[in-house]
């Protein structure tokens, strides 16, 4: 379970206002998507959440305990580039935060537990589909390739929080779509909570479970930077009790798929002998 | 017609073309130094090739009796051990003071004031205080070339430090690294190739501080023996020496090179 809560959080650099009032809670197993024009502060929301910057007032809790003052490995992030190691293959960029756990002096695993990472890695390699570049650096891979590696080596550490900012935006469309559905298929599988900043509304509506815009309501023409931005849309894309129904729909779908097959098998032994009793 | 930025030499057309200028400055020494030797015999100025190889083979033959070997030997022994030793000291200072400073907020703040102050002294305006301080040994010199190269080196350090980016670092947080296990998972291996490119840059000054440092007092070394026949205008030693230099900075470049493209094949992929 995964609760994240934003109390009041405002963001100011001196008089300049950028966040103000953002509150909001989101429940476990949620697709939040922020948008909001450019320069207006969704970025630097997540980025709170990932505390690479501290709200000014307010606070951020991540299951009712405050978020550390700094990262740490229960919110994992993708950024839109930059996010992976160049130096180190693709394997080597997927196995870097369980050895850093598991080896806080020389950051790597030796024997039977490299064994199991490199194993758990390669399964997860092989799940967004870069299992036959493992060896290869990221210079050596397209974009989305990136992005996927990038993905592959936050999930590793089961973070609570995946947060992704702009992930997409540096990728063609055709890459796009298909980390459309890498992304969405992993969440669902995963059962993960997932956070993300964009500016593409398709994208927002067609991954996010809620979709949350972010905007400046008020406007003062001498002072434009004593407002902030707050949240000015708060929008439940796919309602949980829609969701909940669908899969229990899907699930009701395959048991009674998969008991007409089971049926369907049975007249067909049966109506083998009827068949020889024609002749 | 096209545009002349347009034409480009073939593989060895441009082979032939590099070739060209060496050989005619080659060629125009020779005429230069028939010419001299026809009106004058006993011209030190330009000596012909067949004084140079007289040279060389009495230097590298010979067995010299204070220095107990050939002197070519002992000169390129003494020099390239000074510039070793002062190299590869600056590059670990290089190394562990740049990566420190360059990632750690405080110690930048801290050191990054007297670290510019320290690479803005002119090294060969120290000298005479090293040899005052350090004698008139190898410590002095070797500092001096420590003193020369390596405050450039840690500002570069600190630069390539600096210009990794930023989503790395917070990635390699949530990943849950703690700050030493970023300086060696991440930070070093990424400027370690730069680190060898600094070297490579700073090849140029050390020789420079090599060759002052054994001119003014030494018992031997390259630059020693050029400044010591100088007095007698032995030209034939010299020239030979300086190409010799050359050569040997041309190697130690290479081989640098070389080590840095099979140590971090990642590397030459980013610029591809």
């Amino acid at each position: 379970m995964t609760e994240i809560r934003f109390e009041h959080v405002w963001k100011e650099y001196g008089a300049h206002i950028v966040l103000e009032d953002v509150d909001f809670s989101l429940a476990d197993h949620e697709f939040l998507v922020v948008i909001g024009p450019s320069g207006v502060g969704k970025t630097t929301l997540l980025r709170m959440l990932l505390a690479q910057e501290r709200p000014t007032r307010g606070r951020i809790l991540l299951d009712g305990q405050p978020i550390a003052a700094e990262p740490t490995a229960d919110r994992g992030v993708v950024f839109q580039r930059y996010s992976v190691f160049p130096h180190k293959t693709v394997l080597g960029n997927v196995m870097m935060g369980p050895q850093w756990a598991g080896s806080p002096l020389l950051g790597r695993l030796f024997g039977v537990k490299r064994k199991s990472l490199r194993d758990d890695a390669m399964a997860l390699l092989e799940r967004v589909g870069l299992a036959e570049h493992a060896d290869k650096y990221p210079a050596q891979l397209s974009g989305g390739m990136q992005q996927r590696l990038a993905i592959a080596q936050a999930l590793i550490n089961k973070p609570k929080v995946l947060l992704l900012d702009e992930p997409f935006g540096a990728l063609d469309p055709g890459s796009r779509r298909s980390m459309h559905v890498l992304v969405r298929e992993l969440w669902e599988e995963r059962a993960m909570t997932i956070v993300m900043v964009t500016h593409d509304l398709m994208e927002a509506f067609h991954l996010g479970t809620r979709v949350v815009a972010v905007d400046r309501p008020r406007k003062d023409l001498q002072a434009p930077e004593r407002f902030g931005a707050r949240i000015t849309s708060d929008f439940c894309a796919k309602p949980r009790i829609v969701r909940d129904s669908m899969k229990f729909e899907a699930a009701r779908l395959r048991a009674a798929a998969e008991k007409t097959l089971a049926e369907q098998a049975i007249p067909a032994e049966r109506a083998t002998p009827a068949a020889s009793r024609k002749d | 017609m096209r545009r002349i930025v347009n034409y480009h030499p073939s593989t060895t057309a441009r082979i032939a073309l590099g070739a060209l200028p060496i050989a005619i400055a080659i060629a125009a020494y020779l005429i230069a130094s028939d010419a001299r030797l026809a009106a004058n015999p006993g011209d030190k100025i330009m000596p012909a090739i067949s004084s140079f190889y007289a040279a060389m083979a009495r230097l590298i033959g010979r067995v010299d009796p204070t220095a107990g070997q050939p002197l070519f030997w002992y000169d390129t022994w003494l020099s390239l051990a000074r510039l070793g030793a002062g190299l590869g000291i600056s590059a670990a200072i290089g190394l562990v003071l740049g990566v420190l400073i360059g990632f750690i907020p405080y110690l930048r703040a801290t050191f990054d004031p007297i670290v510019a102050a320290l690479s803005l002294i002119p090294p060969l305006a120290v000298l005479p205080i090293l040899f005052i301080a350090f004698g008139l040994g190898e410590a002095s010199k070797i500092i001096l070339i420590i003193f020369g190269v390596a405050p450039v080196m840690v500002r570069d350090m600190v630069l390539s430090v600096s210009a990794i980016p930023r989503e790395q670092i917070i990635k390699a947080q949530t990943l849950g690294a703690s700050t030493w296990q970023m300086i060696l998972d991440v930070v070093l291996p990424q400027v370690l190739p730069r680190l060898i490119d600094t070297v490579r840059l700073s090849l140029g000054a050390a020789w420079l501080f090599v060759i002052a440092a054994e001119a003014i007092t030494a018992e031997g070394g390259l630059g020693y023996r050029i400044f010591l026949v100088r007095r007698y205008l032995a030209m034939d030693v010299i020239l030979p020496y300086v190409v010799w230099i050359t050569l040997l900075a041309f190697l130690l470049d290479y081989g640098l090179r070389k080590l840095s493209a099979y140590a971090f094949p990642w590397n030459g992929l980013k610029e591809a």
